[in-house]
């Protein structure tokens, strides 16, 4: 006979899950709102799902830590860190919608409703630690995600989903499979319990078993990360994507796929497993060289840059393998300030976004595209090159207080290889975001050009002058920044 | 002025942002009147310095990210007080003597925050604050070869970006374990500040394997034979102003890397490097003057003269005494003064006849009478007269260097020999003989801007050459402070041996 379930109200915490649900009915209620009167401007949407965010984001910072809702959620620091990297990503990305120019996209509500349940998607991904859970994340924001790439109704545009969801389905199956095998050797798929039974189980069970389903899921998170060698499919991808989106899937989808991996392999690691160590360190060494040497040859900047968030994303996949608190704190911190830098880029990018392809048969932004820009809009290539320094990891700007502490949290663990591995990278690295500032400031106009601020908009100024605030400014807060998150991280037992 | 450093520091800066405003036609200026203050500020720096201590002053230090040990820590000691006054100097006599014409605005504006890095590297005391601005100082620098050089200036300035760059950031992990060292060293504490630092030991492995990344970054700068291939081709295509600044001030900031980071904090593993590094030293100094020798274009003879010269003082430095690291960071001043000024001079004949070949003159000494006359002085102290500024650094290094090993000094010494050669052979083919070139004959001698900013080079060429004194005992004061640390430091009999610290005299 089968027990009847008492379950207390009060220990559920439901609270935990207020945030999700904001997300959730506000991305109804912009559907219900369409339904009641259609054609409305796009403003509208974009101020609702920034409220929807601001609100989400008080509600994520307002909750106790815990767990809840049957021990499915966990809201532990790292899930905080990573919900707050995630929305205010968001809250950057969506005015920029807001463009003088009209997009095709933009006009469906059903834009921003998509949009609303993606975030909510990647925050159950983050806030659970449970294996069917987080896949169940992970599909809402895929599926959501795809469609958003499909909208922008271009001919890449389609092609880029479609591959994005061939490999995503690809992905997903690597995931499923995964789970099947780590549950089919501990007995669970709650990752706190499948951490027990290997500890506990360690010297009898079947250790080929065990890292076969680490490597499958590492498989899985390896297509989501773009590292080498699943990393073929986001060129294209970033480049069919609208130049805002692009930017946004290079940071937010990659921050939970982070918080996941670092939940799942941190077990493996803090077990002393070598091989899943070795080989989370060669992927991460192979993807950020290759990337950075496919980026080299690039023609087009938005290709560039996606080849480069392909190398930061190995350079930051490095500190899980190294699986100090130290590190995994980096993972954050890097993200938290590569973002604004890395999205600064391609909203420029977007603002100098074409309709016709002027400039080049194949590319929407090839390199010649931006020469002399000084002498066209001098403020625009200042403001560009200073995000290319930044990426480039030239002090003081943003990313190169990441990529300090990176690269210390790799020292710190006695991985002095690596350290001296991720400097020459930065080295090669910068190579081809000086092309672009060389074109930029050193060239002269290869056509008498009025239009490469062709689709700027207060909003996106707005947008561009956060980002460049943050980047230029990230000294003064970094110490509070890393502070934060290692508290976090502390907190959360990572 | 408690905060003076800070000023000094980012006065230039913060004018250089005002300067987006000020109108196309007033830039020039506007720069050379900042430059002024700048200059005027360094001196004052100078003049309340306190000659007798031999450590740190004017220090300004807070902490910037605590948990990370990053502070805002500015001092200056008798090392770097020339090197900044030297700094603000060059920069003013370039500002004044400047050539270029087109977008002198956006030329201004890069000096000024060139200037900015460059005197931030000479007072930072917080190895991620001397990081920034060294890393800093590359993008000015990029724009100003890649925006105003010759034909090949996109090629050239990436070159040199990506090879400091690249350097630097192998000396930023070194950084990075020495500050991981500290921490663990004192439980748990982080700091990036040098004087901290120097109060690590460390074993001799580690010493060898730091000293080597920071040798890389430093050597990189210099720049030392076989990392020097970017130089040639920087000067051969940066404007006028670029090769000044080039010469006179970044090229120092390598030395003085060694001199702030490398002797104190690993004394064992210097000692155990003087000999390669000599060697290097004295190919730089013999197989690029031979090079120079080689050289059709005024410019680049310079230019591999300034690896030359670098040579020298990087031996000085490892002569491991206070004549020879005394005598090296003279010899920075000195070539500084030079090398710039001889820079200008060549600049000063591009401009007039867009060539720098030598076979395009001939006779210049009879049609330009005081154009020829300075660019002898210049040319004397280049190669190290008497009573000129460039002898005292070089006879000082040697001296010191003696002591260490005269086989390799009386090599060394062949520099001065092969100087001449290199640059009479310049002044007699360009400035002596029958007038070649017809056209030459039309040129006009210096005018009275270019004798504005000849005249006080020459005036202290010729001071510190007869009498360098005021300088040389504040230098030599810090000098063996610095040697006193490394002396406490030593663990090996070898670097004890070598490791001379001077009484001082005082005392006695």
């Amino acid at each position: 006979m089968v027990m009847p379930i008492n379950v207390n109200l009060s220990d559920l915490n439901l609270p935990l899950l207020t945030p999700m649900l904001i997300a959730i009915s506000g991305g109804l209620g912009i559907l219900v709102i369409d339904l009641i009167k259609s054609n409305l401007h796009k403003s509208l949407y974009v101020m609702l799902a920034l409220m929807i965010f601001g609100a989400d984001l008080v509600t994520v910072l307002g909750t106790a830590q815990g767990r809840g809702f049957f021990d499915l959620m966990l809201f532990d620091g790292l899930s905080i860190v990573s919900q707050i990297l995630i929305l205010v990503a968001s809250m950057l990305f969506i005015p920029l919608a807001l463009t003088s120019k009209r997009f095709h996209e933009f006009s469906y509500p059903e834009f921003f409703a998509l949009f609303v349940f993606m975030v909510a998607g990647l925050q159950f991904m983050v806030t659970t630690d449970n294996l069917i859970l987080i896949f169940i994340g992970i599909e809402t924001s895929s599926l959501a995600l795809y469609v958003l790439i499909a909208m922008h109704n271009r001919f890449y545009s389609f092609e880029a989903a479609i591959k994005y969801f061939t490999m995503g389905a690809v992905a997903a199956g690597f995931y499923a499979m995964g789970s099947a095998v780590i549950y089919a050797s501990t007995g669970s798929v709650e990752l706190w319990q499948i951490s027990e039974a290997l500890k506990l189980g360690s010297e009898n069970s079947n250790i080929i078993l065990i890292t076969g389903g680490a490597v499958l899921i590492l498989i899985a998170f390896a297509f989501k990360l773009s590292l080498f060698p699943f990393h073929t499919w986001a060129p294209d991808v970033y480049e069919g994507s609208s130049a805002p989106l692009a930017g946004y899937m290079s940071i937010v989808p990659k921050v939970a796929a982070f918080t996941v991996a670092l939940r799942i392999f941190s077990i493996y690691i803090d077990l002393g497993l070598q091989s899943v160590q070795s080989i989370i360190l060669i992927l991460s060494v192979v993807t950020m060289t290759l990337a950075n040497i496919m980026a080299l040859v690039q023609q087009d900047v938005k290709r560039m840059l996606a080849y480069s968030s392909i190398s930061h994303a190995g350079f930051v996949m490095a500190a899980i393998a190294i699986g100090t608190t130290k590190a995994s704190t980096a993972i954050f911190v890097y993200y938290a300030l590569f973002m604004f830098t890395n999205l600064g880029a391609f909203t420029m990018l977007w603002i100098s976004r074409h309709k016709v392809k002027a400039f080049s048969d194949r590319f929407d932004h090839p390199y010649e595209k931006f020469a002399g820009m000084i002498k066209i809009v001098p403020m625009g290539a200042v403001v560009m090159a200073l995000f290319m320094l930044s990426l480039a990891g030239v002090p003081p700007f943003s990313v190169f207080w990441g990529k300090l502490y990176i690269i210390s949290a790799a020292v710190d663990a006695d991985y002095i290889a690596l350290a001296f591995i991720m400097a020459l990278n930065s080295a090669i690295a910068a190579y081809y975001y000086l092309k672009l500032i060389v074109y930029m400031f050193l060239k002269d106009p290869i056509k008498s050009v009025d239009t490469v601020y062709y689709n700027i908009s207060k909003p996106l100024m707005v947008v561009v002058g956060i980002a460049v605030f943050v980047t230029v400014g990230s000294v003064f807060f970094f110490d509070k920044l890393h502070t934060y998150i290692y508290t976090m991280m502390l907190a959360a037992g990572f | 002025m408690s905060n003076i450093l800070t000023i000094l520091v980012f006065f230039p800066a913060l004018a250089g942002l005002l300067g987006f405003v000020i109108d196309k036609n007033s830039a020039r200026v506007y720069g050379v009147a900042i430059a002024t203050v700048e200059f005027i500020l360094s001196l004052f720096l100078w003049m309340t310095f306190d000659a007798s201590n031999p450590t740190f002053q004017f220090i300004e230090h807070f902490p910037i990210v605590k948990d990370f040990g990053i502070s805002y820590y500015l001092g200056v000691d008798g090392i770097s007080l020339f090197l900044v006054v030297m700094t603000t100097f060059m920069t003013l006599i370039g500002m004044i003597s400047m050539s270029v014409k087109d977008e002198i605005k956006n030329m201004v504006i890069t000096l000024l925050f060139l200037e900015m890095t460059m005197v931030g590297v000479f007072l930072a005391l917080d190895a991620i604050m001397f990081y920034v601005f060294w890393e800093l100082s590359l993008v000015p620098m990029l724009y100003i070869i890649g925006a105003w050089g010759g034909p090949l200036r996109v090629y050239a300035s990436i070159k040199f970006f990506l090879y400091t760059f690249t350097g630097s950031l192998v000396m930023l992990v070194g950084m990075l374990i020495v500050a991981y060292s500290f921490s663990q060293a004192t439980g748990g504490v982080w700091s990036f500040a040098i004087t901290d630092w120097y109060a690590l030991g460390f074993d001799m492995k580690y010493q060898i394997g730091l000293f080597l990344a920071f040798f890389i970054g430093f050597a990189i700068k210099v720049p030392m034979f076989p990392f020097h291939t970017w130089l040639p081709y920087a000067h051969g295509q940066a404007p006028t102003i670029g090769s000044v600044i080039l010469a006179a001030v970044l090229l120092k900031m390598g030395t003085y890397g060694f001199v702030r980071f490398s002797l104190p904090m690993f004394p064992d593993a210097s000692v155990l490097m003087i000999l390669p590094i000599a060697i290097i030293s004295i190919i730089m100094i013999i197989y690029t003057a031979m090079v120079a020798y080689a050289q059709e274009d005024m410019k680049q003879v310079i230019a591999y003269s300034s690896v030359s010269h670098m040579g020298i003082v990087m031996l000085g430095i490892f002569a491991m005494n206070s004549e020879g690291i005394s005598g090296s960071v003279f010899q920075m001043l000195s070539h500084g003064i030079v090398s710039g000024a001889l820079f200008m001079l060549v600049g000063v004949i591009y401009d007039r006849t867009h060539t720098k070949y030598m076979k395009d003159f001939g006779g210049l000494a009879s049609i330009m009478p005081r154009y020829a006359l300075v660019f002898g002085i210049m040319l004397m102290a280049s190669v190290g007269l008497p009573l000129t500024i460039g002898f005292v650094g070089e006879f000082l290094v040697l001296i010191g260097f003696y002591k260490v090993s005269p086989i390799l000094t009386i090599l060394a010494g062949t520099s001065i020999i092969l100087g001449a050669v290199y640059m009479l052979t310049l002044f007699k083919r360009s400035f002596f003989g029958p007038v070649t070139n017809e056209a030459n004959k039309k040129l006009k001698d210096l005018n009275a801007n270019e004798l504005v900013s000849f005249i006080p080079l020459v005036a202290v060429v010729v001071w510190l050459g007869i009498y360098p004194k005021p300088v040389l005992s504040i230098i030599d004061n810090s000098v063996n402070y610095t040697l006193s640390i490394m002396e406490k430091k030593a663990m090996t009999p070898e670097a004890k041996n070598i490791i001379i610290v001077k009484n001082s005299k005082e005392a006695k």
